[in-house]
């Protein structure tokens, strides 16, 4: 039987990942990817819960998690192609203008 | 039975998929991996009853913004291999594995799981597409609205931002408007 | 009658808030006017009052309610009985004919607005002193004159030894004051309330060693205002203030604030007449002593100190024998011959450019007649010679001694009335007869301006007339005070009466007859007994010695230890404790998305454990 324990740890495995990439990747777009596998983590999570509670809030959540995450990637596509243009690279490293 | 299997199927095909994302050197096989694994997600989806989740799922992640990634990736030069030098490896693991066991402690916890009670209960008789429907319609209609705001806002900012001389300058210039006059 | 008890407390304070406006300008003549005006009127209400009081009985009135705190309750109330109007008479009094004088005195000083403002003040404070029901009243108004007199006394304050006079008047009177706070906890502590009738209504169930303890801490307090052994050394230092200042603080009301707490406290020193006794045996070494300092001091100003130093022991001794109206007594009469002594010593030191050293002057009678009558008058006031008001005051403190058979005391005071004698006519001998010496040094000395001489005669009256109304002032103070019966045998007292007038005349007859024909010789300035008198018996370099040196000595441990070492290193390490994290988490903000990835994961987890181990549900 597949409880909602067995969901939710592969949420936490997913996230993790997610996390792994997010601290490891140095070029922008991978790190862009990144996000989006902690946004898909979180809504297998959603609507596992969302399905052994009986409830559909957890799929309204993670319907509009899809919406969010469809128009961050474009604001953020559009910077990203603006600071390209400007600096000619997608590093990291290259973006350390404003060291405190 | 067909739900266990499945369910061990895409749990492993997705964090390999992830796996790849997060690890792979390639940038395409980081993109292409991704997309694989959105799909994977909505195989998760459609275990799940929840049918038109699904769907969506398909139809913005893997179709529209694994499409932009790709376009996106296309700008970029992004044929050389991805050199990175990760520093400081065994924090970032570290962290990451800490955070996973808390999450899943969080989450697990048998006083968490057990005073949750539904608010919006589904009804067994009607389709996963039409309660989703109601719901969207009834109960969540502002946030609709605004989410579809928040999409328009999106869209002009993502085209603002893309279009060809707009890190130069957003205004026309005197004289260029008295070129197009005359052009005119 | 309440507008009048008002009027008189609060006239000196408006006067001097009024004068502190002008103080910072230079000198403008209507401020000693306005003063002098307020100060008048606070005269005439103390006046009127005096006569309510004598028709009606005593006045009480609360102002208002000051500290209700738990038990605590001390109410701003003023009392005007017998003892307290008759303070207020004598105090308002000299306080007129100082402030009036002072116009003339200041007159070229800079700082003239500044000083009234000061003086009324002190009237202020010494107002509140007398005029208050209950002890801490008392204390405030006895702080508020320590702080006016150290003001005056370092009014000058760019003169070095002014100011260190002024803050030695101060630290001794600090010193005193302590003693006065632990006798103010005791009865608190007893009794429960500061109020002069709850505490003296129950002084009398009291155990008798405490109240002994209560009665010497008391007076402790008061041989710090009044100057007694050992804490006197400020007293004649104190001279450094302008010589109205000396007048007024130091001879009629300051210094007589130490008499006024024991008589005050009558009922309860009446109960414990071992402590009376010492009070009164301090009180008559004193007496002799500091008249024996007297005798050689060549200081103008000194010298009436030391004078006003001895009276106060002849007071203490009256009020340490139980006489409280007599030591009252002897206190109104001595405010007025002292003032007149100081204010003409003013005079002096005017004619003379400020000099001091009586042995500079002489022969003064040809240039300042007024001021030399005066001063004359004044000191046979002093001496008590019959029909003078000091013959009445003192020759009774010589009966209460008697009476009490404390011989040995009336033999102290029977000598010191003797050195009184001959150091008030030394003095008037030396600087208004002999060799003119002056000559010598130039100076051209002229009598003071009209007005102020006609300020100064009222005190001459006073001094001359007041004895006559000892009976009406036994009658008036004894309605509050103990009646104090002297059982002597009429033959013995007039026996008694005539010996000390005897010993008195003989002490001015031989000043006048040393200082007619020169004084005494100068091979006697040498010697042993000299020195010993005229460096005061070297009390104030043992001071020095053993008491100030080991105490700076241990302020300077103090301070480059202690308070440098470790209270400043202690605030400097947690400012830089603080300075220290802040730049070390600076390097937190690198601006490598990266790391800041990092930090928000970071932060997440510490969230998250707090969310398991806080967890504020069910």
């Amino acid at each position: 039987m597949i409880t909602l324990t067995h969901y939710l740890i592969l949420t936490g495995i997913l996230f993790s990942i997610g996390l792994v990439g997010v601290m490891r990747r140095t070029n922008l777009l991978m790190l862009f990817f990144s996000t989006e596998i902690l946004l898909n983590a979180i809504n297998i999570g959603f609507v596992a819960v969302s399905k052994y509670y009986g409830d559909l809030t957890g799929q309204m959540f993670a319907f509009f998690i899809i919406a969010v995450a469809a128009s961050e990637v474009a604001v953020g596509l559009g910077l990203l192609i603006l600071w390209y243009k400007r600096n000619g690279s997608v590093d990291l490293n290259s973006l350390q203008m404003m060291k405190g | 039975m067909f739900e266990i299997i499945a369910f061990y199927i895409f749990a492993a095909l997705t964090i390999g998929m992830f796996a790849i994302v997060v690890m792979s050197r390639n940038a395409l096989y980081s993109m292409s991996a991704l997309a694989g694994g959105m799909i994977f997600i909505s195989g998760f989806f459609f275990i799940l009853d929840a049918e038109f989740l699904g769907v969506v799922q398909i139809v913005v992640y893997s179709g529209a913004i694994m499409a932009l990634y790709a376009f996106g990736m296309m700008f970029f030069d992004t044929t050389r291999d991805v050199s990175e030098k990760m520093r400081s490896k065994k924090i970032a693991y570290t962290l990451s594995v800490i955070s996973a066991i808390l999450v899943v402690a969080i989450l697990c916890a048998p006083l968490v799981s057990e005073n949750i009670q539904a608010s919006y209960p589904s009804m067994d008789n009607v389709g996963n597409v039409q309660m989703i429907g109601i719901v969207l319609f009834t109960k969540y209609l502002v946030p609709f609205e605004l989410a579809a705001i928040m999409l328009l806002v999106a869209m002009i900012a993502g085209i603002v931002l893309a279009s060809k001389k707009m890190d130069e300058y957003l205004a026309i210039e005197d004289d260029e408007v008295e070129e197009a006059k005359e052009v005119k | 009658m309440e507008k009048y008890l008002y009027t008189a407390l609060f006239a000196p304070l408006v006067s001097s808030l009024f004068v502190a406006i002008f103080a910072a300008r230079p000198k403008m003549l209507f401020t000693g006017i306005v003063a002098s005006m307020l100060i008048a009127i606070s005269m005439i209400s103390s006046f009127v009052l005096l006569i309510d009081v004598n028709t009606y009985g005593p006045l009480h009135v609360t102002m208002m309610d000051w500290i209700a705190a738990g038990n605590l309750e001390i109410p701003f109330g003023f009392v005007v009985d017998e003892v307290s109007v008759i303070m207020m008479v004598t105090v308002t009094l000299v306080s007129t004919i100082v402030h009036i004088y002072s116009i003339g005195y200041m007159d070229h000083d800079k700082s003239f607005n500044r000083f009234f403002s000061y003086l009324s003040a002190f009237v202020f404070s010494m107002m509140i002193l007398v005029m208050s029901d209950n002890f801490v009243g008392l204390f405030i108004g006895w702080e508020g004159v320590g702080l006016c007199s150290w003001l005056l006394i370092g009014f000058w304050y760019h003169k070095h030894s002014a100011s260190w006079a002024a803050n030695e008047a101060f630290i001794m009177n600090r010193i005193a004051d302590l003693g006065m706070l632990m006798g103010l906890f005791l009865i608190y502590w007893n009794v429960g309330s500061f109020q002069y009738d709850d505490v003296f209504a129950s002084v009398k169930g009291m155990d008798p060693v405490l109240l002994a303890t209560i009665g010497m801490f008391l007076f402790i307090g008061a041989m710090g205002k009044s100057a007694q052994f050992p804490l006197h050394t400020w007293l004649a230092d104190a001279m450094e203030g302008p010589t109205p200042v000396s007048a007024l603080i130091h001879a009629a009301t300051m210094v007589t604030a130490g008499v006024y707490l024991v008589i005050r406290c009558g009922e309860l020193y009446s109960l414990i007449p071992e402590v009376g006794f010492a009070i009164a045996s301090l009180g008559a070494f004193v007496a002799v002593f500091a008249a024996s300092m007297a005798l050689v001091n060549n200081d103008l100003k000194r010298i009436i100190a030391y004078s006003t130093l001895s009276q106060l022991g002849y007071m203490f001794v009256a009020a340490g024998l139980g006489a409280y109206w007599i030591a009252l007594f002897h206190l109104m009469t001595h405010a007025f011959f002292k003032s007149l002594l100081f204010l003409g010593a003013g005079n002096v030191m005017h004619a003379m450019h400020d000099e001091l050293n009586i042995k500079k002057m002489g022969g003064l009678y040809g240039s300042m007649k007024a001021t030399a009558i005066l001063m004359s008058v004044a000191s046979v006031a002093l001496a008590g010679i019959y029909p003078f008001a000091g013959f009445f005051s003192k020759d009774k403190i010589l009966e209460v001694a008697f009476n009490e058979g404390a011989y040995f005391l009336w033999f102290a005071l029977f000598i010191g009335a003797g050195l009184t004698a001959f150091y008030s006519f030394r003095l008037v001998m030396l600087v208004f007869f002999g060799e003119k010496e002056y000559v010598k040094y130039g100076l051209h000395p002229h009598e003071a301006q009209p007005f102020v001489i006609y300020a100064l005669l009222p005190l001459g009256l006073l001094a001359v007339i007041a004895g006559f109304f000892e009976h009406t002032f036994e009658g008036f103070v004894t309605r509050l005070l103990a009646q104090y019966e002297i059982h002597i045998e009429h033959g013995t007292e007039v026996l008694l009466i005539a010996g000390t007038l005897g010993i008195a005349l003989s002490g001015i007859a031989f000043a006048v007859y040393m200082y007619r024909r020169g004084g005494f010789p100068k091979s006697w300035e040498g010697s042993f007994g000299y020195k010993l008198l005229s460096n005061q018996y070297y009390i104030p370099k043992l001071y020095e010695l053993y008491i100030m040196r080991p105490f700076s000595a241990l302020a300077t441990f103090a301070w480059q230890k202690i308070d440098t070492k470790i209270v400043d290193f202690t605030v400097d390490l947690i400012a830089r404790i603080i300075y220290s994290t802040g730049q070390n988490a600076r390097k937190m903000q690198s601006g490598n998305l990266s790391d800041m990835l990092r930090w928000m994961i970071v932060g997440m987890i510490v969230l998250l454990t707090l969310a398991i181990f806080y967890r504020p549900m069910v």
